[in-house]
């Protein structure tokens, strides 16, 4: 049984060979009629029990436009708040006949509790601050498009990192692949102990802000956490938002991405992210192509003996 | 009662090992020789023999809890482990912050009859850390250990009143050295395994700033002062130095923090979530080293039952704890192995020494009373039942080197190779 | 024991006859659109349009389908890559002519047609494969066909076409299906 939960220990042919699947649905979802059968007659649950609303239709659309049905979940109005177990209510969907199970929970590592207890296979769509492979695919797609590898490319992640489950998958997926990869946040938003992280971190975003391929904005969050985990929001963009000015510093080809959504004003200035050199929505377009890349080879035949 | 032989052992005595048999009659030790011969004989072919062993903490859960264990399946568990007697946490539902409900226990042990069941007391009414438990009324019970165990003695102020109120009476109290503010929200140690997992996490600060501080109220008062479940360098560090300056602190440790490191957490397993959690390498290291050099006191289970379906949930959501009587010798000859002597020290000298227990951990003599654990070193085998109610432990399946061939309470055997002997339970 | 049953100027011959008879029929290369489902059948498709252009003159269009998404045995058989897919404009109203290498039970025709609708609405749609081997599961017949082979269905009939196996030939070989 195969499951998709982490880019973390993923080779780097089989990032590239699900990086060369998505190409197939991109161009699939550039048809007339953007669907086709592959998956007609199966169904894919969305289990999501912590709140999404892009994540969740990215899905959605996804398993669609691949002709396969779908089984929404959420909390709040369903029995877990009547005190059924997490195990139970898996379970229990699972009866109904899916055929796969898309998870976002917020407690680290769920999913593979979860895919300890069906038989079928299981995609991670968020786990605690740990992993969102997804999104890495789709953030890989994107730059992939753009430069054609992510060999020897200079990534720097900034924002958020310690509590990003972006950020971690991001990390992992993106040095597979070749890239040369720096964190870039205060002291109390870098990772508490980063050994064996494969990046580089520093405090000080105008020192490698000009040597740059990718910039990767992460979002100031202030939902996880709870406890603020920095002095002001204007203390973080005069730091380290992607102010006009500091655009202007970037190398002309160097291309901004943030995994949405956007705080404008804040880690990104509006004009920023309306430039041309900002590939956000296409970073959206991908991960529609890059979940039905998912999707259809955990859910589409055997796999190589 | 007819008479017991214990045949062909190695017999840990306050002189050093020697080797022959031990017959036991009317519960108590009545000679030492070779080629003795009584009406029931256990072969132990080279095994130690020593006394019976004392968990200074355990979990029996009831009253309040009895779906996760009660005292009669925590005394079968024990008794398959060596024990001969356990002290019983005051967790319970309600807590044991007053004379009677520690007599429930102790009464509901004697009644089961399989091993000593001592009850510890609060330190705090209903272990909320505000104001003291009826410590008189305990005392007359005859609660020796007192504890909040589940929750540490946050409050200095009141840790202080409860040392001094002790220190002229000579009980001892067991700090659950876990700081709440720095531990808030952490499920894990902070580390480098909790960095890559991105999950809220405990840094051994926790423990140590807490231990530093009571180290000084236990100097200042006098106090008997025990650290339970130490996990971090930093506390054996700080317990050596303080023992040096003459302070009255003793230790105890887990088979589990001698034989994991956070490194085991990194699958999310919830069999490897406890309080405090599994820490570094290092750390286990030290703790080794601490409990070969007796910086470390004592072996201490804090076997922790709880439901299947309580802990076959995501690991942030489990509860904490593991159930380990069963094992525990078994785990600290496979990861830490010591000698006979130092082996039975930390597992039924020492505790007993600590809760008051007169009658457990004496070196075998004539004399003595009954209490005695046969332990085969040598011998290899594979976890695959328990006795407890529960059965959330990482233990099952896990192989190991050593296990107890006999438990002799009060001179009748109450459990044979892991397996305890239903027919003693009193009805 | 393989059996060699074309060589190369056998496969060049072929190709060169269907040529003319896709011309002949058609009544010339209006509309005419070239359709290689993957994997060899795009080399071929591409082949019988510089044919075409040698006889008539005109420039016909080709392009190659990948019917990975629309196979019906997803579940039973292994993973394959998935290739692309790049269908000359339009669609609409052309005469597609599928080439494949080689026709056997039908169930890929009958899933490149179904990728076909899924891209427009052609006029009409014709079949050119290069070899027949028989063991139709589906009604499906092709137009035109460069060999008839009659085949066991424990025989495999492997293709190769110089742009990807660096030779023309047509081998039938024992052991599994192709």
């Amino acid at each position: 049984m195969n499951h998709f939960l982490t880019t973390e220990g993923v080779s780097r042919e089989d990032l590239t060979a699900l990086l060369d699947d998505a190409d197939t649905f991109v161009e699939v979802l550039e048809r007339p009629i953007p669907k086709v059968p592959a998956l007609r007659g199966k169904t894919v649950a969305t289990m999501f029990f912590e709140p999404s609303t892009r994540t969740k239709l990215s899905f959605e659309k996804a398993a669609k436009a691949l002709s396969a049905d779908t089984m929404s979940f959420s909390p709040g109005t369903s029995s877990l708040s009547k005190g059924e177990s997490l195990k139970d209510t898996v379970l229990t969907v699972e009866a109904m006949g899916t055929d796969a199970m898309v998870v976002r929970h917020k407690a680290t590592g769920a999913p593979w509790r979860i895919a300890e207890w069906v038989d079928q296979p299981v995609l991670n769509a968020g786990d605690g601050a740990h992993q969102h492979p997804t999104q890495a695919l789709l953030d890989a797609l994107t730059i992939r498009q753009r430069f054609g590898t992510l060999d020897r490319l200079r990534i720097g992640i900034v924002g958020d990192i310690r509590h990003s489950r972006v950020a971690r998958s991001d990390v992992f997926a993106f040095s597979t692949l070749g890239a040369d990869v720096t964190m870039v946040a205060p002291r109390t938003l870098l990772p508490i102990n980063d050994d064996g992280w494969p990046a580089a971190a520093t405090e000080n975003l105008d020192e490698v802000l000009s040597e740059l391929d990718v910039v990767y904005l992460l979002r100031v969050q202030a939902e996880r956490g709870g406890a603020s985990v920095f002095p002001s929001l204007s203390e973080y963009t005069t730091r380290y938002g992607m102010t006009r000015e500091r655009f202007s510093r970037l190398k002309p080809d160097t291309v901004v991405l943030h995994p949405g959504p956007m705080n404008r004003g804040v880690e990104i200035a509006a004009e920023v992210a309306d430039d041309e050199r900002s590939l956000i929505l296409k970073q959206v377009a991908n991960g529609v192509a890059v979940r039905m890349a998912v999707l259809f080879r955990l859910m589409g035949g055997e796999h190589d003996e | 009662m007819s008479d017991l032989v214990l045949s062909g052992g190695r017999i840990v005595t306050q002189e050093g090992v020697l080797e022959g048999d031990v017959r036991i009659a009317d519960g108590s030790i009545v000679e030492i020789g070779t080629g003795l011969e009584g009406e029931t004989l256990v072969e132990c072919d080279g095994a130690w023999v020593g006394p019976g062993f004392v968990d200074l903490h355990t979990h029996l859960r009831e009253p309040g809890q009895e779906w996760k264990e009660d005292i009669e399946s925590g005394s079968a568990a024990a008794a398959a482990g060596g024990y001969t007697a356990i002290v019983a946490m005051p967790n319970t539902e309600p807590a044991t912050d007053a004379g009677h409900l520690a007599r429930f226990v102790a009464d509901r042990g004697r009644a089961v009859g399989l091993v000593d069941v001592v009850p510890s007391g609060a330190v705090s009414m209903g272990r909320l850390g505000e104001q003291l438990a009826h410590l008189d009324e305990l005392w007359d019970a005859g609660v020796r250990v007192f504890t909040d165990d589940g929750d540490a003695v946050a409050d200095a102020a009141l840790l202080r009143q409860a040392m001094d109120y002790l220190a002229t009476r000579g009980g001892v109290i067991a700090q659950h050295a876990v700081d709440p503010d720095l531990a808030t929200g952490g499920h894990m140690h902070e580390g480098a395994v909790s960095s890559r997992l991105g999950m809220s996490a405990i840094p051994s600060q926790a423990e140590d700033t807490m231990i530093a501080r009571d180290l000084q109220l236990a100097a200042l008062t006098g106090a008997r002062y025990h650290v339970q479940h130490v996990s971090t360098a930093g506390a054996v560090q700080m317990i050596a130095a303080a023992k040096d300056g003459g302070i009255n602190v003793t230790a105890e440790v887990t088979p589990h923090h001698l034989a994991f490191d956070d490194t085991a957490v990194a699958g999310t397993d919830p069999s490897y979530k406890m309080m405090p959690p599994l820490r570094s390498s290092d750390d286990r290291e030290a703790l080794r080293r601490g409990l070969a050099d007796g910086t470390i006191d004592a072996v201490a289970t804090d076997h922790a039952p709880h439901a299947a379906h309580e802990k076959d949930v995501p690991y942030e959501d489990a509860p904490n704890g593991i159930i380990g009587l069963e094992w525990a010798a078994a785990v600290v000859n496979t990861v830490a192995p010591l000698d006979p002597v130092a082996f039975y020290s930390r597992l039924s000298v020492k505790p007993a020494d600590i809760a008051g227990l007169a009658d457990h951990g004496r070196w075998v003599a004539v004399g003595n009373p009954g209490h005695l654990t046969v332990f085969d070193p040598d011998h290899r085998w594979v976890p695959e039942r328990t006795a407890s109610r529960s059965i959330n432990t990482p233990y099952l399946g896990m192989p190991l080197t050593g296990r107890v061939s006999a438990t002799i309470h009060a001179g009748s055997i109450t459990a044979r190779d892991g397996a305890p002997n239903f027919s003693m339970l009193s009805t | 024991m393989t059996r060699r049953v074309m060589d190369p100027d056998d496969v060049d011959r072929a190709l060169t006859r269907i040529a003319h008879e896709i011309v002949e029929r058609n009544r010339g290369t209006d509309d005419l659109v070239l359709v290689g489902i993957h994997t060899r059948g795009e080399p071929l498709a591409k082949r019988l349009a510089a044919a075409i252009e040698r006889i008539e003159g005109t420039e016909v269009l080709a392009g190659g389908l990948d019917i990975g998404l629309y196979r019906d045995d997803i579940d039973t058989r292994p993973k394959t890559e998935l290739g692309k897919t790049d269908v000359p404009e339009p669609v609409d109203g052309a005469t597609v002519v599928l080439v494949d290498d080689v026709l056997y039970t039908g169930r890929t025709i009958r899933a490149a047609l179904d990728a076909l609708a899924d891209l427009g609405r052609p006029a009409r749609v014709q079949l050119a494969v290069l070899v027949d081997r028989g063991h139709r599961e589906l009604p499906i017949r092709p137009d035109y066909i460069g060999k008839n082979l009659p085949t066991a269905l424990d025989e495999r009939v492997t293709v190769h076409v110089a742009e990807l196996d660096g030779d023309d030939g047509v081998v039938i070989e024992p052991g599994g299906t192709t």
